[in-house]
């Protein structure tokens, strides 16, 4: 990693210029993601050390969510990471139904996970324009937002909203399938693979990116454990570990597909691990979508699931009677959720989405901790980043898939 | 009087001279319709409707074509396209880009979060965008579509073409 830092140490000897030359990048930085900020220490070019300074989206998800009830906070969880809601709503929905002990019917699971794997292509869609787009191939950032158009069409017609969805609900979705968007998502996912080799077609082979990926921010599977490193960033390194596979949620028990992992841990063996799993995310559609035709008519709602409007409020006595008005009734909201706790975790496409739920009886949680894979990321900018140069920092940014929105809550 | 008798109105505001390659308007004329036909907007996305920006951006929109190019830099851009949550954090931050663009600038906030503070009524948020900058158009929405943004822009251009001597030593 340091290899360049030692290079230089040698060349200089002892009377190197001691002083370091500190460089601030962001937060107002095009290909920064967002609103990430990083204090940099350089020699020359060569980063020294990398600094991130993250807060500057933080809104304050989990306090509020202390104020809403259950299926109001779902629409928070949009806000989470903005690129592949329906994942984040599928997170925060598990962790509900396990408090819940809500059963989910098997149609409602088919539908989540045919939207969650939509979701993980339009995030993979963007990080790719994104990436290459600070790499300097523009081309592949026109494409992949032409074919992520199609996917938010199809997201509108699902429940009219492109970004910010809130489909998902506790103990099911919102609403079924209409028959022409099984019919569209069909012509979706025969014409999918086709666009995705006409990107690798782009890139998969260019000189300037493969000059710009090989041998950046080589990460070892050690490196990876350490830094907590999950989903496409851990499988480049060559660990085959998928919540999906290992603990499988939703409809994903029963369909097959492949965990790929790359050989280097560099940044290009994360981009086609990416690239492999957009065309498993496309069979893993299909394999749904043709499961569907079994259970059509079934409901896509739980029968007992609490409901959305705020929970009817039932009239108490007071403790003691007032002593000069007499006998008062207070409001007080029916209890709907058992108290206790319930942790579930999901593979968002940026890695491991966790929430954890603490529930005091009353129709909003005590406590809700959102674990997100992009705040564990940033964390590993510092270490990828030292004894690169400058210029690839935005390679290393990007290879990481961070969005602030996820990280900073 | 005598402009007004000489000549032919060939669009509002501007006239001809009939048989001569010449026609007559006013400068806030010329410098509005030059304003409003080259809005280059700022790459600065603060959250959520950054990425709808950007697809108002890309191939599907494509907002080239009304002649608006982003531009990566504050002191090459004339318009503040407020894309997201503005956090107390932030808020300094993107009143220095704001302080930094050249003169004649325009702000749009864009989404609910930038307009009112949105959703997030808590303590990290600034409760939109006014609070510390002058916003010329509000754009409602949780993301506005992209349909949506560009109707903003469109009012924006609007907006500019009756400004009145917005150029010179005295404006």
């Amino acid at each position: 990693m340091s290899l360049v830092l030692e290079v230089n140490k040698k060349q200089k000897g002892k009377d190197s210029w001691e002083e370091p030359f500190y460089l601030n990048m962001g937060p107002q930085h095009p290909s920064t993601h967002g609103v990430l900020r990083l204090f940099l220490e350089l020699e020359g070019e060569t980063i020294v050390n990398c600094d991130p300074i993250i807060g500057y989206l933080h809104r304050g998800i989990e306090k509020l969510a202390e104020n809403l009830n259950y299926n109001q906070t779902i629409v928070l969880s949009d806000r989470l990471d903005y690129i592949s809601s329906a994942a984040n709503n599928v997170a925060f929905a598990l962790a509900f139904e396990k408090l819940l002990r809500l059963e989910v019917p098997r149609r409602a699971k088919l539908i989540r996970t045919i939207v969650s794997e939509m979701a993980r292509i339009c995030s993979h869609l963007l990080w790719l324009a994104t990436h290459a787009l600070d790499i300097g191939a523009m081309t592949v950032f026109l494409y992949c937002f032409r074919d992520r158009e199609w996917l938010l069409n199809i997201y509108e017609r699902i429940c009219g909203a492109r970004l910010t969805h809130s489909y998902v609900r506790v103990g099911g979705v919102r609403r079924d399938f209409e028959p022409e968007v099984i019919e569209e998502l069909y012509r979706f996912v025969e014409e999918f693979p086709k666009r995705i080799t006409d990107y690798e077609t782009l890139i998969d082979t260019n000189r300037i990116w493969l000059k710009r990926t090989k041998n950046i921010a080589v990460v070892s599977t050690e490196e990876a454990f350490n830094l907590g490193l999950t989903g496409p960033c851990l499988r480049g390194s060559g660990v085959s570990y998928d919540v999906r596979k290992f603990r499988p949620y939703d409809a994903y028990s029963e369909v097959e597909f492949e965990v790929p992992i790359g050989q280097n841990g560099d940044t290009y063996d994360r981009y086609r691990v990416r690239m492999i799993e957009l065309r498993q995310s496309n069979w893993i559609i299909k394999q749904c979508l043709d499961r569907l035709s079994e259970t059509e008519g079934e409901a896509v709602l739980a029968e007992n699931s609490p409901d959305l409007l705020m929970p009817e409020k039932v009239r108490e006595v007071s403790a003691q009677p007032h002593p000069k008005l007499g006998v008062m009734f207070k409001p007080k909201e029916k209890e709907i959720v058992p108290v206790g706790e319930a942790f579930a975790s999901i593979e968002s496409p940026k890695g491991e989405l966790s929430v954890y739920v603490v529930s005091d009886g009353s129709s909003r949680p005590w406590r809700l901790r959102i674990r997100t894979p992009s705040f564990v990321h940033i964390s590993a900018i510092s270490h990828m980043t030292k004894g690169h140069m400058i210029a690839d920092l935005v390679a290393i940014i990007g290879t990481l898939d961070i969005v602030l929105g996820d990280s900073d809550r | 009087m005598g402009v007004e008798k000489s000549t032919i109105e060939i669009a509002p505001g501007v006239r001809q001279v009939p048989g001569a390659p010449v026609v007559v308007t006013t400068i806030d004329k010329v410098v509005n319709w030059a304003r409003a036909g080259s809005l280059w907007p700022l790459t600065f996305g603060l959250a959520c409707c950054a990425i709808e920006m950007m697809a108002t951006g890309a191939s599907h929109y494509d907002l080239d074509r009304y002649g608006i190019i982003f531009r990566a830099t504050p002191r090459q851009a004339d318009l503040l396209i407020v894309a997201g949550t503005v956090t107390k954090k932030m808020a300094p931050i993107v009143r220095r880009v704001y302080d930094q663009m050249p003169e004649p600038k325009y702000v749009i906030a864009m989404g609910s979060c930038a307009c009112s503070g949105g959703i997030f009524k808590t303590y990290a948020v600034a409760q939109g965008v006014d609070q510390f900058l002058p916003v010329d158009i509000y754009l409602p929405g949780c993301p506005p579509r992209p349909e949506a943004l560009i109707y903003a822009l469109l009012q924006l251009q609007e907006k500019i073409k009756k400004e009145t001597k917005r150029w010179g030593y005295w404006r």
